[in-house]
């Protein structure tokens, strides 16, 4: 079976480190025609345009072609063809599939009925590995280093699954945590035993400004309606943080601001004029790490 | 008294008898086992006394023998439950079960937005043991699920 993506545990600190240099590369030499030839399919099972743009000029710009849908309106999905039959079909005409889809296990699934190389772009609240190796290049890109960083993640830390996955990337290289989220928010159990179990100090608090000044990453998410079944829950949790650039008088000078995007109230705009802030540069990341990880799983090292 | 105690569970020729199981797991083995579909002869028995359980079921199965596989999946609900394989009303052979590592086409996710819970797929976990307590991982949607929800498959 070829190398997928499916989930950031599918991969070594070693093979992270080595998609994070071919990204580099690809920043400093944005158009390589290196997959000429070669046809990629965007399976979006679940809008996501800003993921979707992403993934596909990413494909352009190594010079592959790109085929699929935005949605499932028009495809025959919606006359009620499995999923594995989509799948089965796609995997005839193409060299890889690039898949977002709102079921859990569906990416992980597609590498049992095809023998192609699949990248999860996202399967519902599970895993979005991308999202992942992008926050870790950024990371990398404002320190020098991925090790040793004191992280604080504020927000959403019980259902966001891009903090789920970074802190589970970030235990390869010594860490130190804060986290900062509403009671109702917090994080969950078992990504607490997790840490402890892998020896990594960690902080809680409730507060967004307690902790601000001793971080060197401050990673910011959004509180997601979609992911609460109970709508009294949101409205309780959905505006707790706004940082503002007045909090951020007295931070280390090296601390740089991450957000996977899209940010609704918890990023104040006068933060956007700050030295701290690096969220849209670690959009604009995005593409270079899912050219990297496009080029690596079809062969290129 | 010794009369009434054999009259409780009749013994059976051929089969396997499934010994020393929680009762309060008893229906989740007869699950796991998907015996609810099998022609063969059935006596099923639950809250017996149990000298060194207090309460225990029993399952006897007439003409049919398990595989590890199979027979390892019922450790997730009764570690202690012993299998004894009868051939002419001798118990032949005492087996002992293990957690297995890996749980195949044996319980539902709890999950309901796994995939196995929307297309045709058999499920895949993987067993965690953390505290005496077992977990199982989906294989799928990476969530785990207690024993305790275990569901069957339809």
């Amino acid at each position: 079976m070829p190398k997928s993506l499916i989930s950031i545990h599918d991969f070594s600190k070693e093979e992270i480190l080595h998609i994070l240099d071919i990204a580099s590369e690809m920043e400093k030499n944005k158009s390589q025609k290196i997959l000429d030839g070669k046809v990629v399919a965007c399976l979006f099972f679940e809008p996501s345009t800003r993921t979707r743009l992403s993934f596909e000029t990413a494909a352009n710009r190594l010079g592959a072609r790109v085929i699929g849908f935005s949605d499932v309106g028009n495809t025959s999905i919606s006359k009620g063809e499995s999923f594995k039959d989509t799948i089965k079909m796609v995997s005839n005409y193409v060299d890889m599939i690039i898949m977002r889809h709102p079921l859990e296990g569906a990416a992980r699934y597609a590498t049992e009925v095809c023998d192609l190389p699949i990248v999860n772009a996202g399967d519902g609240a599970n895993q979005h590995p991308s999202q992942t190796l992008l926050d870790l290049y950024t990371i990398r890109q404002t320190q020098g280093s991925l090790q040793n960083m004191t992280i604080n993640m504020v927000g959403d830390l019980k259902y966001g699954r891009t903090v789920h996955s970074l802190l589970q990337a970030m235990s390869h290289f010594e860490p130190k945590f804060i986290f900062t989220a509403p009671y109702e928010l917090q994080l969950p159990s078992e990504y607490q035993t997790f840490l402890t179990e892998k020896g990594i100090e960690y902080t809680e608090t409730q507060s967004l400004t307690e902790y601000l000044d001793v971080c060197d990453i401050l990673y910011m998410t959004r509180v997601q309606q979609e992911r609460f079944n109970d709508p009294m829950e949101y409205e309780k949790v959905k505006d707790v943080y706004r940082l503002n650039a007045k909090m951020l008088t007295n931070v280390r000078k090296n601390m740089k601001i991450l957000h996977p995007l899209p940010r609704i109230n918890e990023i104040a705009l006068d933060v956007d004029d700050t030295p701290y802030a690096y969220y849209f540069k670690q959009a604009e990341n995005g593409m270079y790490v899912r050219m990297a990880i496009i080029a690596y799983l079809l062969g290129y090292n | 008294m010794t009369k009434d105690k054999t009259l409780i569970v009749n013994a059976i020729e051929n089969g396997t008898v499934l010994d020393h199981i929680p009762s309060e797991y008893l229906f989740k083995v007869v699950d796991i086992l998907n015996l609810a579909s099998t022609s063969n002869q059935i006596t099923i028995g639950s809250n017996l006394v149990s000298k060194s359980f207090g309460s225990k079921g029993i399952i006897k199965i007439a003409d049919r023998y398990f595989e590890d596989q199979e027979i390892n999946c019922i450790a997730l609900v009764a570690p202690n439950a012993t299998i004894n394989i009868i051939k002419d009303y001798q118990v032949i052979e005492k087996r002992k079960i293990s957690i297995p590592e890996e749980v195949v086409a044996v319980a539902k996710c709890a999950n309901p937005l796994c995939i196995t819970n929307h297309q045709v797929i058999s499920t895949r976990f993987k067993t965690i043991v953390d505290n005496d307590k077992i977990y199982l991982l989906c294989h799928y949607c990476e969530k785990t699920t207690k024993i305790l929800n275990l569901q069957p498959l339809n």
